[in-house]
């Protein structure tokens, strides 16, 4: 139920009255339920609102992108509030900073959405527990042993083109930086952007200690670094770019939501970097079981069946013939790179300064 | 003028309050983030790297936008044609615009694939590149061009018409106009706009990186939002964040410095036409102006049309949502700023620094603003639940600069000329405010309402940092249509929000010309 009056502040749901954002106490719920029959004269809504409020709800930090309507969020809070007699309540925004402040303090019950990237900091915190999954069963094209976080979709890093407008593509990442430098490419900048970074780990991982000199080879062709993916790829369907850097599910989006064909990734024969999403469980949490049951909501084929068109990302745990149609025409790399959160923090300053190094020639 | 000062005046009590609370919002917050942080930082010679970059574009920028401005401000002030009141208020739109939006009407114009080397090729002439400083200069002036073209010409505006006729009974020409009359004008406000857009400049982030063609076009907010995101490096971030402060700091006294007082008098509110410059010339600056700015916003308006009448209704809720913030914003500017500069107005001695302090905002990151909030409000309330109501806040406290540039001059003009009618008539108080002040004021009033309404709009602000899902305003509902590859979606989304913005700021504005 969404309202549209702006001046609600707090969400309309009948449950969720003014006490909402101090009640995790039972005392104070319990002055709600008085309240709340003070009013009984307002009628039948006061009296649904007031049995409502004793569903329990699950708290999930997750990024924007997640929450917004077009993101898989509102679909997998109808169908987990389905099966739990809970309410799923969001909270966007950038996930680790937020949690960093809030420590111990947290109101988070899950947390959807954080990168191999930043894991390693996040472990750190202490704040979570094991996921309690059976993670063999994953369709990953990499083997996954944490305990503590649970993929739910992944992707790989790729250089996307329109392939009406490019026609000689490079088939590897040294016949790109070989390559003519008019093919212009736009990134992100990876002080800013998780793809940004992806893109320099990728290429540590192509080209080992010599990725200062590769780094000099793709700087004449970038046409510019933006700050996120949203303005890069903006520039590039408004005709700027020739390339840009984005993922190898990219092409899915056009494909299924715009019937465009036009749009491809180019495979590179070195591999491509593997990136994924997690979810973990917060130990603090007053809703242990509710997140349990959360976590193993994640792994079900009700919630990886929403992830292919509301995420444009593979599902962590699909099998290839139950995705939809446009996913089955994606072109796919054979090789897959990736660095675990540990070999990722030790590489990443060096490499940072080798980029900056390169690019500021 | 002493009697005054000695007189606790309630309103001007406030004044110092506000001034006092905009000095917690920027440099507490700063504090809190630091206080939160676990160790001492050093800034390495990257970070000094972006110091430099972000101080010699914010001067350039300053430079060429108010550079620009004085002919195309002197050439508005003395020309009366149809439609002229739309053209300025159009011209205004850019300052306003989201800047992912303007980035992309900018390189439709001046891209790749743009109009200009579209054109250019046709002529046989090789493509010029927009990215680079050019490229961040470039978008700088496009975004602050308005404002100091609004600045200057209200500036020229506000000369009493009985000026123009002694000028014209002395039979002066352009040049004893521009000496006589018109210098002093821009020694009085030329300072101040050259400060406000270098402050403005300063916190740039999106669009130097994006037009400035690489990593070397970092500023000290990408370093601030690197230390937060990237290194979770709090230290860091004060620490930069301190040293923004200190720069704009000094930007701020700088101009305070050499700012001069225009000393035009007061008059009768006559409109008088004006007989000097060259008609062609004007003509030219005009047109020139009005392609630069209205070209890429055209083009915007292009690409958003198509999908306008299919926008989910959430991008409305989130419109509604937006148009409330920002009325209440702009009420609170009002609010704030009002006091603000009476208060600096009546102190002779600590005046200018309690001005200062209305600039102060624009000079703070909102990175660490909206941070520093959070790290002081989420041990006691729900920050997400706070969100509207902290954006409107804050967004008051960013447009407060543009009110306290746009209110401070033509008061201190009101307390020059009327001050001291006012003070044999025993006029304090609110009756002050009431019969000399807000009238007098109604021009800028609702000139700095106007903006103050449509920056909030514009502005993804500090709600980026506390949403929820529910609580989207149409900036951010237009960044997750971007996220979620619907560029075409959020290109409409871009042209509800400039029309809407517009059409707040026209409104306020032209609420301040009833009767004019």
């Amino acid at each position: 139920m969404r309202s549209a009056n702006p001046l609600n502040l707090n969400r309309l749901r009948p449950a969720e009255g003014r006490f909402e954002m101090i009640s995790s106490h039972n005392s104070v719920r319990r002055l709600e339920m008085k309240m709340k029959t003070a009013f009984l004269s307002v009628g039948l809504i006061t009296l649904a609102g007031a049995a409502y409020a004793e569903t329990p709800e699950l708290t999930i930090y997750a990024p924007d992108y997640f929450t917004s309507e077009w993101g898989p969020g509102p679909k997998i809070e109808a169908a987990f509030e389905a099966q739990c007699d809970c309410d799923v309540k969001y909270l966007a925004g950038d996930l680790l900073p937020r949690l960093l402040l809030e420590g111990e303090r947290t109101k988070a019950d899950i947390v959807i959405g954080l990168n191999t990237d930043v894991t390693k900091k996040a472990r750190e915190t202490g704040l979570f527990v094991p996921h309690g999954q059976d993670t063999s069963a994953l369709t990953l094209p990499i083997a996954w042993e944490d305990e503590v976080f649970l993929p739910f979709n992944w992707g790989h890093t790729a250089f996307v083109y329109d392939n009406t407008r490019l026609t000689d593509v490079p088939a590897s990442f040294d016949a790109f930086l070989n390559g003519s430098d008019d093919v212009k490419v736009v990134l992100q900048d990876p002080r800013s952007s998780i793809s940004g970074l992806a893109l320099m780990l990728w290429m540590r991982a192509v080209y080992g200690d010599e990725v200062e000199q590769a780094f000099e080879k793709l700087a004449p062709k970038v046409l510019t670094v933006t700050g996120g993916w949203s303005e890069s790829y903006g520039m590039f369907t408004s005709g700027e770019a020739d390339m840009v850097l984005s993922y190898t599910t990219s092409p899915a989006y056009h494909i299924i939501a715009e019937d465009d064909r036009t749009k491809s990734a180019a495979i590179f024969e070195e591999g491509h970097y593997f990136m994924t999403e997690l979810v973990g469980r917060v130990g603090s949490s007053d809703q242990p079981e509710l997140a349990a049951q959360f976590m193993d909501f994640v792994l079900s084929e009700t919630f990886q069946g929403m992830i292919a068109t509301a995420n444009w990302s593979f599902p962590a745990k699909l099998e290839r013939d139950k995705l939809p149609d446009g996913f089955k025409e994606l072109a796919l790399p054979d090789t897959v790179l990736f660095y675990n959160e540990d070999e990722a923090a030790a590489l990443r300053d060096d490499t940072l300064d080798a980029w900056l190094r390169a690019f500021s020639k | 003028m002493a009697a005054r000062i000695q007189q606790v005046n309630p309103f001007a009590l406030m004044g110092w309050l506000v001034g006092a609370g905009l000095l917690f919002l920027t440099l507490g917050t700063i504090g809190a983030v630091a206080w939160r942080a676990e160790d001492i930082s050093a800034l390495g010679a990257r970070d000094w790297a972006a110091v430099r970059f972000t101080l010699l574009q914010a001067v350039l920028s300053a430079v060429l936008s108010v550079v620009f401005a004085i002919p195309v401000a002197r050439a508005l002030a003395r020309r009366r044609f149809r439609g002229r009141r739309v053209l300025i208020t159009l011209l205004g739109a850019p300052f306003i615009l989201p800047v992912i939006v303007a980035v992309l009407g900018l390189l439709a114009v001046f891209g790749r694939a743009g109009i200009l080397n579209t054109a250019l090729g046709w002529l046989g002439l090789g493509p010029v590149s927009i990215y680079g400083m050019q490229g961040v200069l470039l978008a700088h002036v496009f975004f602050n061009l308005p404002l100091a073209v609004r600045l200057i010409l209200q500036a020229l505006q506000e000369v009493p018409a009985e000026r123009w006729r002694l000028a014209a009974s002395l039979g002066m020409g352009s040049g004893q106009i521009f000496r006589h009359i018109e210098l002093r004008v821009l020694l009085n406000v030329v300072p101040g706009a050259l400060m406000v857009i270098f402050l403005i400049c300063t916190t740039s982030f999106a669009v130097a990186l994006a037009l400035g063609g690489g990593p070397g076009a970092t500023t000290i907010e990408l370093a601030i939002y690197q230390a937060f995101r990237f290194d979770f490096d709090l230290s860091k971030a004060a620490l930069l964040g301190l040293i923004q402060f200190a720069i704009c700091a000094g930007a701020g006294l700088f101009a305070l410095w050499i700012s001069a007082p225009s000393g035009l008098g007061g008059g009768l509110d006559r409109d008088v036409p004006r007989w000097d410059g060259m008609a062609g010339l004007d003509a030219l600056w005009i047109i020139a102006a009005a392609l630069f700015l209205l070209v890429p916003l055209g083009l915007i308006v292009g690409l958003g049309l198509p999908k306008v009448t299919t926008m989910g209704a959430n991008v409305w809720f989130a419109a509604g949502r937006s148009l409330w913030v920002a009325v209440g914003s702009a009420v609170l500017t009002l609010v704030l700023a009002l006091p603000l500069v009476i208060a600096a107005q009546r102190s002779a001695r600590y005046g200018p620094a309690l001005e200062s302090a209305g600039y102060l905002s624009i000079a703070a990151s909102p990175l660490v603003i909206g941070t520093g909030l959070f790290i002081l409000v989420y041990r006691w309330a729900d920050p997400v639940a706070l969100a509207l109501p902290i954006t409107m806040l804050v967004n008051a406290a960013m447009s407060l600069p543009f009110a306290v540039r746009a209110l401070s001059p033509a008061l201190g003009q009101v307390e020059t000329t009327y001050g001291r009618l006012a003070d044999t008539l025993g006029m304090t108080g609110w009756a002050r405010i009431r019969l000399l002040i807000l009238p007098r004021l109604r021009r800028p009033i609702g000139f700095a309402m106007g903006l103050a309404a449509a920056l909030s709009m514009g502005d993804l602000g500090v709600i980026a940092l506390f949403s929820d899902p529910e609580t989207t305003t149409l900036p951010l509902e237009m960044y997750r249509l971007m996220a979620a590859y619907r560029m075409d979606d959020a290109y409409a989304a871009a042209l509800l929000l400039l029309t809407m913005s517009l059409a707040l700021f026209w409104a306020f504005d032209q609420g301040g010309r009833v009767g004019d």
